[in-house]
């Protein structure tokens, strides 16, 4: 078997992916694409990448044994990746410095962005500041009422928030909103979109952005464990941190990988955001791929209890590593994601976000099914102090 | 299997259907030239303010001077298009208007008009939900001439190029004011019917025409294609449809048409539109 060298020159993983957008973003997405293509392979590039990661993010991010936890569950080994321990707290800056170093090459003075829970806009806002730059955020209007806490950190951090009124005023209308103002705007504007998703290079360039985690865990499993993980398991909403993690070891074909998406009420309900799950494949955003849709190809609103996961498209390489079987998806609902959410709490001292408390909630179901000496490497995305007032508001309290 | 539809498979077998049928955009603009005339194109969303109006509005659209009709199929996340736009897709939408009811919509047109084109214009989305080959087979059957699906550019088009000749319907593609030389030979190769060129950067709806770059990129693109051009995006009143019908072949007014659509009342809704597409036609026809 060759080794896995996906996208094509043309964005295609398999049949997902390619360049799905109007004629006027074409040539925007063309320059982006020559100008990455050379900076990818820029020494001195990838070079001020790594130093901005490791000085002002903090990496590496460690690898943590959580044993108490592992021990309750009383079967696998369960180790976390700690990406909620980076600057900003979360996986989601990793990404925005890569867009913003390539931006500030390519001379554009002004950056947007679209965000859902906020994460992404708090990332893409505090590398604006780092690198000088004006940044708008696009954010439904529904999820800015949700995240004020958020919507607050973004305008510290000198970002204007623009809350969107279309559709149904979340993360894929905001998404839309974007896209509008990069067309209108693109000799000064670079759109540093949050996740896998969009079209080419997009899904490419955010996995390269990624793909630190993952490397660094292939040293880190090396050096701590003598080994690498029988599994890998990541929450999956567009998929960066999934595909960060997967990427080094899609073609190490003994380590599973297990992409866990957000099943809301229960995937059996209409209200999940369990796309590679219960979608169809369809064409959204500039790229083919799984989509939660009605049956005239309409996309129908999703729901999930952790607002980073509510998307109703995935990244295309998830769509592709689920048909050719590299990878597998599962689906965990809003009840099991929160109670990982208070167990994580009270075993490890650690408050994951509610994202990656889908990612625990899997391994919690998981690991009892096996033997004690397997590990189990989960990607601990995020932190959950953003979260604490959804939780608590589920708990029935009003902080 | 009905006659008409035996009659469409016998056709489609030997090759040779109805000319009036399968032309129409071809003879639309063959006889605008003999007379020295403009093609007025204008754009409404099916089943925008209501599906109950859309035939009706259709005919209307004719009667004051259209020359050919852009259909817009509504989709929940129109991606290139401005707010205005974007506000009639989600009021048809409140009626569940799908692609097959817009095809439906075609066909009732049809009844009593034969001879005006019709483009359908839209996301890949729903196209991809319905199939590429019933899509194209249905939408011949319901008197399609055109399609333009704006999320489908020339690389991810070969296959759905294809799909549609077979069934006789031409593929419509956009050019816009970045697209380079390149690109303009690999549309002009795919392209049928006309080219719809996007006169300014942004999304539909916007107000920055600038007519001496329309004037020098179409000029541009005459070297390279035969098929007739078609002008949209920022044209407003009378006097810019005027102008981009001296640089061009067929002007194409969106936006302003769907606000008279969204301030007109069920009473004069087809008054407003009416006189607000005749004047647009007395401005283009004025010597």
């Amino acid at each position: 078997m060759s080794a896995y060298d996906l996208p094509n020159k043309n964005g295609h993983f398999g049949p997902y992916g390619g360049i799905f957008v109007a004629e006027t973003l074409i040539s925007a997405l063309e320059d982006l694409r020559e100008q990455y293509e050379f900076y990818r392979h820029d020494a001195n590039f990838q070079s001020e990448f790594a130093e901005e990661l490791k000085h002002y993010v903090g990496r590496p991010s460690p690898i943590y044994h959580a044993k108490r936890w592992s021990e309750h569950l009383g079967g696998a080994q369960i180790l976390l990746k700690r990406e909620d321990l980076n600057h900003t707290g979360a996986h989601k800056i990793n990404n925005t410095i890569g867009q913003a170093l390539l931006a500030r090459r390519m001379g554009k003075k002004r950056v947007i962005a679209e965000t859902g829970a906020g994460q992404h806009g708090v990332a893409s806002a505090t590398v604006a500041a780092r690198y000088g730059m004006e940044c708008v955020v696009y954010m439904g209007s529904e999820d800015v009422k949700r995240q004020a806490t958020n919507v607050y950190r973004m305008k510290l951090l000198g970002a204007t928030v623009v809350p969107v009124e279309s559709g149904s005023r979340t993360l894929k209308d905001a998404l839309n909103e974007a896209m509008r103002d990069w067309v209108t705007n693109v000799e000064n504007t670079f759109y540093i979109i949050g996740t896998v998703a969009g079209p080419h290079p997009y899904p490419m360039m955010v996995r390269d952005f990624q793909v630190v985690i993952g490397n660094e865990a292939k040293i880190q499993m090396q050096e701590d464990f003598t080994r690498q993980p029988d599994a890998l398991i990541a929450c999956v909403g567009g998929g960066s941190n999934a595909i960060g993690l997967f990427y080094p070891y899609i073609d190490d074909v003994n380590v599973q990988l297990i992409g866990v998406e957000a099943a809301g009420k229960g995937i059996d309900t209409d209200q999940h955001a369990a796309t590679l799950s219960m979608g169809r494949p369809g064409v959204l955003h500039g790229n083919r791929t799984y989509l939660i849709q009605d049956e005239n190809g309409q996309i129908v609103e999703t729901h999930s209890i952790s607002a980073g996961l509510d998307y109703p498209g995935v990244g295309p390489e998830h769509a592709w590593l689920k048909d050719c079987g590299r990878a597998e998806y599962v689906a965990i609902t809003d009840d099991e994601a929160l109670e990982a959410f208070h167990t994580l709490c009270r075993y490890e001292g650690i408050m994951p976000a509610l994202e990656s408390s889908h990612a625990l909630a899997y391994a919690a179901k998981y690991a009892p099914t096996l033997p004690k000496d397997k590990l189990l490497l989960v990607n601990l995305s995020g932190r959950g102090d953003k979260d604490m007032a959804t939780v608590a508001q589920m708990s029935g309290l009003t902080l | 299997m009905n006659l008409d539809s035996i009659k469409n498979l016998l056709s489609f077998f030997s090759g040779q259907s109805d000319i009036n049928r399968t032309h129409r955009i071809a003879k639309t603009f063959a006889e605008l030239k003999e007379q020295n005339r403009k093609a007025l194109i204008p754009f409404i969303t099916a089943g925008d303010p209501h599906p109950k109006y859309t035939v009706q509005l259709m005919h209307q659209l004719v009667q004051s001077g259209a020359d050919i009709i852009e259909l817009g199929v509504p989709f929940s996340d129109p991606m290139a298009d401005g707010p205005t736009i974007q506000r009639s897709s989600e009021r048809a939408l409140k009626y569940h208007v799908s692609l097959d009811d817009v095809l439906k919509l075609v066909a009732e047109f049809r009844k009593t008009n034969t001879n005006t084109p019709i483009v359908l214009m839209g996301y890949a989305n729903p196209v991809e939900a319905l199939g590429h080959v019933s899509f194209a087979a249905k939408a011949r059957d319901c008197g399609v001439d055109g399609v333009l699906i704006v999320d489908y550019p020339p690389e991810e088009s070969s296959e759905w190029v294809q799909c549609l000749e077979q069934h006789q319907i031409d593929a419509i593609f956009l050019l816009s004011p970045t697209t380079h030389q390149q690109r303009i030979e690999q549309v002009a190769k795919m392209a049928k019917g006309y080219i719809y060129y996007v006169s300014l950067k942004g999304v539909t709806g916007a107000s920055h025409l600038d007519l001496q770059d329309v004037s020098t990129m179409l000029k541009q693109l005459r070297q390279y294609i035969s098929l007739p051009i078609g002008v949209g995006f920022g044209i407003r009143d009378g006097v810019t449809a005027k102008a981009v019908a001296e640089l061009s072949d067929a002007v194409v007014v969106g936006s302003r048409i769907i606000e008279e659509i969204e301030k007109s009342s069920e009473s004069d809704l087809f008054s407003n539109v009416g006189s607000l597409v005749k004047a647009l036609r007395d401005a283009i026809d004025k010597n």
